[in-house]
Formats: C-alpha cells, sequence, structure tokens
C-alpha cells in the first residue's frame, strides 16, 4: 500500500511573526521557514509503517511556490521515497489544497494519506476532512494512535472530553495530533540521499484545479495587546488584589 | 436570511457551545434554526428550543448519527444548507472534525474560529496562534463557519422553538464507532469554567497535580495544564489549554509553573484576569498575566490554597 503525506512550508514554529505595516498579511521575506510541524508527525508515521512493511512507499506532497521542493527535501531525508509538488505562487486556501491532493490521489492510488491536524500559519484545521470527503472517503482525524491491519484503520482520537475509539474503512485520511509520534531528525547521510530521490512537479492547471481562493483576506492586524500587569510579593497581597481590586474570588 | 446551527450533544441536552454558537449566528442573519441530530435526542432538541433566538429546532433521529461520525452527519447537513446562507459550528472536536467535510460537498471555502462577525459574509479570525487576526470575506453563496465559543456571549433568557421532526440518511458504513476513553471529573469543564487553574512543566510530574487539584476544588475551578505538562505525561490532553487544545476566556486564569510559549498564550490571553506563579521572573507569561509572585510554586500554591475561602 501506498501512503501518501502533506507537507506544508510555514514560518518555523520558532519564529516570532510581524504583521506587515500595511497589513496586507504577515512578513514572510527573510524569515526562517520549515515544515508544518504536524506534517513532520505525518510523514514519521508514514514511515514508521513502511519500516514495518505495512506501507510500501511513502510519497510526500506539497503545494506551492517553488521553495516548497525544500520542505518535500526534508520530507525525504526523513524517509519518504519520492516527492510530488504542484507548483503556483497564487495564494494557496484549504480546498484548493485538498482538490490538489485529491488529483494526485487519483493518479497515484494510495491506500491511506496522512497529513497535519493544521498548519501553524492560518490554523484553518481543514484540509484533511476536505480530501476525505472530495474522494469519499472516512477520516480519522486528531489521531493519537494509528493501527493498520486487514483494510480498516483503528484511530484514537484526541477529543474535548478525552479520547475516542473509531475504526475506519480503508481507503482514508488520518490527520495527526501532537501525542501521534516524535518525528525522528534526518542524519546526514539520508539528507545526502534525499538530494537523489525524484521530486515529481505539476501544475494546478494539468491536474484541472481551480485554486482561486475562496476568502478574501481583507486586513490583518496585530491582536490588541493586554496592559502589563504588576508583579506582588506575597500571596496575601494576591489573594487581596483578587478580591478587591479584580473581584474575581 | 436563514442561519443553519449544527448543534452537539450528548443526547440529553446540547453542549453549553450550541449557546455562544446560535449567539454568533444571530449576528449573521434573522432566522436561526438549530439541527440535533443523533439516537433519542428528543430532550437534547428540546435544550435547544430553550434557547434564546432559535427560531426552529430540526430533530433528527437516526442511529447513525448516534457518535457523531463525520462521514454520516455530514450528507444531512449538506442536504439541508441549500436552505441557507450559513452553515454554524462551534470550533470544538466535533465542528472541526465535521465542518470542513460540509464545506467542501458544498464546494465552499470554510471561516475557521471565527472570533467576531464583522457582516454576514466578513469574519475576524486569529491566525499564527492568535498572533495576528486576519479579517477575511466569504464570496461562496452558503458560508461555512465554526466558531469560537469564547468570543461570542450567549444570550440571557430562554426560548420556545418549535422542533420539527425530519428523517435521517442512515449510516454510510463507512466508519463505526468503537469507545471512548473520558476523563472523569467532577469539577467545571475547561471551556465553560470561571475559573481556571493551569499547570505546567513546572510541577515536574503528574503526582504534584494533586497540589493544583486542591487549589481548583477550593475555587471551584476547572484544572488545565500546558502542553509541556501533557506531553510530560502528567495529565491528559484533554487537560491541555493553546493554540491546538482547547481555548479559554474565564474571569480568573491561574497559570502555575508555566513560563508561557505562544501556542499556550493563544488559548488563555483572552482571560479576564491572568495570575502567573514561576520562578523564573523572564518566563513570558508574566507579560500576559495581571498579578505574577516570582517564587517556588512548591511554596506559595499551598499557601494560596489556604488563603482562599471555599466556594
Amino acid at each position: 500500500m501506498k501512503v501518501l503525506v502533506g507537507v506544508k512550508r510555514v514560518i518555523d514554529y520558532n519564529v516570532k511573526i510581524r504583521v506587515k505595516a500595511d497589513n496586507t498579511g504577515v512578513e514572510t521575506a527573510n524569515v526562517k521557514m520549515s515544515m508544518n510541524p504536524f506534517d513532520e508527525i505525518a510523514v514519521e508515521e508514514a514511515i514508521r509503517m513502511r519500516e514495518k512493511g505495512i506501507a510500501t512507499e511513502v510519497i510526500a506532497f506539497s503545494a506551492g511556490p517553488a521553495q516548497c521542493q525544500e520542505t518535500i527535501r526534508t520530507a525525504l531525508a526523513m524517509g519518504a521515497d519520492r516527492g510530488v509538488h504542484v507548483q503556483t505562487d497564487v495564494e494557496l486556501q484549504p480546498l484548493a489544497v485538498a482538490k490538489l491532493m485529491k488529483a494526485v490521489v487519483d493518479k497515484e492510488q494510495p491506500g491511506l494519506v496522512i497529513v497535519g491536524k493544521q498548519a501553524i500559519d492560518d490554523d484553518s484545521n481543514q484540509t484533511g476532512q476536505m480530501l476525505a470527503a472530495l474522494l469519499g472517503w472516512s477520516q480519522g482525524t486528531f489521531a493519537n494512535k494509528l493501527h493498520v491491519a486487514d483494510g480498516s484503520a483503528e484511530v484514537k482520537r484526541e477529543v474535548d472530553g478525552g479520547l475516542e475509539n473509531i475504526k475506519i474503512k480503508l481507503p482514508a485520511v488520518i490527520t495527526t495530533d501532537l501525542r501521534l509520534n516524535e518525528p525522528r531528525y534526518a542524519s546526514l547521510p539520508n539528507i545526502m540521499k534525499a538530494k537523489k530521490k525524484p521530486i515529481e512537479v505539476l501544475a494546478p492547471d494539468a491536474l484541472g484545479v481551480d485554486v482561486t481562493p475562496r476568502l478574501k483576506t481583507l486586513k490583518v492586524e496585530e491582536p490588541p495587546k493586554r496592559k502589563s500587569g504588576i508583579k506582588v510579593k506575597t500571596v496575601a497581597e494576591l489573594v487581596d488584589k483578587l478580591k478587591n481590586e479584580a473581584g474575581v474570588i | 436570511m436563514a442561519v443553519l446551527v449544527v448543534a452537539a450533544h450528548d443526547g440529553k441536552t446540547v453542549r453549553a457551545n450550541v449557546a455562544n454558537a446560535v449567539a454568533a449566528a444571530a449576528q449573521m442573519g434573522s432566522d436561526v434554526t438549530v439541527l440535533v441530530a443523533g439516537k433519542d435526542c428528543g430532550d437534547a432538541a428540546k435544550s435547544a428550543a430553550a434557547i434564546p433566538g432559535v427560531v426552529k429546532v430540526l430533530q433528527a433521529e437516526d442511529a447513525a448519527y448516534a457518535n457523531w461520525l463525520a462521514e454520516d452527519i455530514a450528507p444531512l447537513v449538506v442536504k439541508l444548507a441549500a436552505n441557507y446562507s450559513h452553515v454554524v459550528m462551534a470550533a470544538d472536536s466535533v465542528g472541526k472534525n465535521v465542518a470542513p467535510r460540509v464545506a467542501a460537498l458544498l464546494d465552499v471555502g470554510q471561516v475557521s474560529e471565527a472570533i467576531k462577525v464583522v457582516s454576514p459574509d466578513t469574519f475576524v479570525r486569529p491566525i499564527y496562534a492568535g498572533n495576528a487576526m486576519a479579517t477575511v470575506q466569504s464570496a461562496d453563496k452558503i458560508k461555512v463557519v465554526t466558531i469560537r465559543p469564547t468570543n461570542f456571549k450567549a444570550a440571557t433568557g430562554s426560548g420556545t422553538a418549535a422542533i420539527e421532526q425530519i428523517g435521517g440518511e442512515g449510516a454510510k458504513g463507512l466508519s463505526s464507532y468503537v469507545g471512548a476513553e473520558l476523563s472523569k471529573s467532577e469539577r467545571p469543564e475547561l471551556t465553560s469554567a470561571k475559573i481556571v487553574v493551569s499547570g505546567g512543566r513546572g510541577l515536574a510530574s503528574g503526582e504534584n497535580f494533586k497540589m493544583l487539584e486542591a487549589l481548583a476544588d477550593k475555587l471551584g475551578a476547572g484544572l488545565g495544564a500546558s502542553r509541556a505538562a501533557v506531553d510530560a505525561g502528567y495529565v491528559p490532553n484533554d487537560y491541555q489549554v493553546g493554540q491546538t487544545g482547547k481555548v479559554v476566556a474565564p474571569d480568573l486564569y491561574i497559570a502555575i509553573g508555566i513560563s508561557g510559549a505562544i501556542q499556550h498564550l493563544a488559548g488563555m490571553k483572552d482571560s479576564k484576569t491572568i495570575v502567573a506563579i514561576n520562578k523564573d521572573e523572564e518566563a513570558p507569561i508574566f507579560q500576559v498575566a495581571d498579578y505574577g509572585i516570582v517564587g517556588d510554586l512548591f511554596k506559595i500554591v499551598p499557601e494560596l490554597t489556604a488563603a482562599v475561602e471555599k466556594k
């Protein structure tokens, strides 16, 4: 069974982002970019499936500008076998990405797709569910544990009240939560090897997908700042402030 | 314009956040309908009908909807959606799972975790873990929106909406529910608690969370944790407050041994009053705290527990 994983290039999670002065977006020029952390978990899970002999091939998918190939290379260095890059400079929103992934799924016929549950830039948490919908597949979202066997997957999901177990038919789309696994670091020899692994580059038009954004971003602003508080010395002082100043206890 | 709110429930009552979703929906259109789908969900439908501002409740009885499997619920919502300008869900683990499936089947984009309705087609939503706020406008015919419940105040009073029975669509057979491992707690639910006591890596062990439980019980507070504490296995995942966990906005949030990573702040910085207890005076949590105490939490917390009056 082939496994397709989606990897998104985002601003590195350690970077403190800056809103552009003209309020059109967030500054991305000269900012460190990395693979979306939830997608690293997706790649790791797929590689472990191949190491266990459940998956035969791991394909890393990304969509966006040319630099997305760096993100695909990271997945290849972790252990993915090959990459597919849908190259476009158009702003891609989740529905468009799901449609592009569907087109690639139709071509590659994987038995499982794994993506991060959300990207840490737009925080949408949509692409996996949308892809499952477009394919008419089952979905195992916010996966905390995944067990694939005999044409189905048992998924332990992180939900509001704790954990939930579902059994879903394959093919399926899985979205990863934080505690599914701990992604490995790519070793230097594997980084070197990854440079020779193939990446197929496709265009949205060739896949017959209209990627026009559905949501128009009118402006992006800084969030309102909390005014800075005070430090108190003693518990007695704290309790007094909470009672008499804030009135919350 | 008619708005459809899709309600999660436990069979007896709809979740508390449905009232917040109704309040948000009322800002998008004048005519708010709530869908309650499930097995034996009559009582839940009645609880939805009592939410002020609800004009009609659609009750869809079908065993297929008993456990909120997205594969089965989404086709029902899609079928109904044709009559509405908006489909609204609270951005909890049900809404996050179901709404995008609905949106894709309708071939529309989704607005995730709206915190403000500017106009029926324009919304404000946080991006980058709340470090930026985007105002987005949807050009789609039907707008699928999940809302962050803490940002929409539920209307007070009670309503008497009519309940209409509609049929179900049956099960698609793609997925099945096996069971749940839910945390049992007598404490208030995190997202609706008036006071939240939260612990981080500074607690150093799951055992030490007992100390926070004592404080929480005295204050009648919900108990939360940072991602670091959950990852370290001190407490279960559903305690997690943050960008990828739960978003809370209580009257009082007490952060204990939490450094204040960006992703944690994203989940609690809308709290009315924030208290931070941390031994590191440079910890970022102090930048958002109204009141901070620098010191050893193992001394301060028992002292605080002793000092507050039991609620």
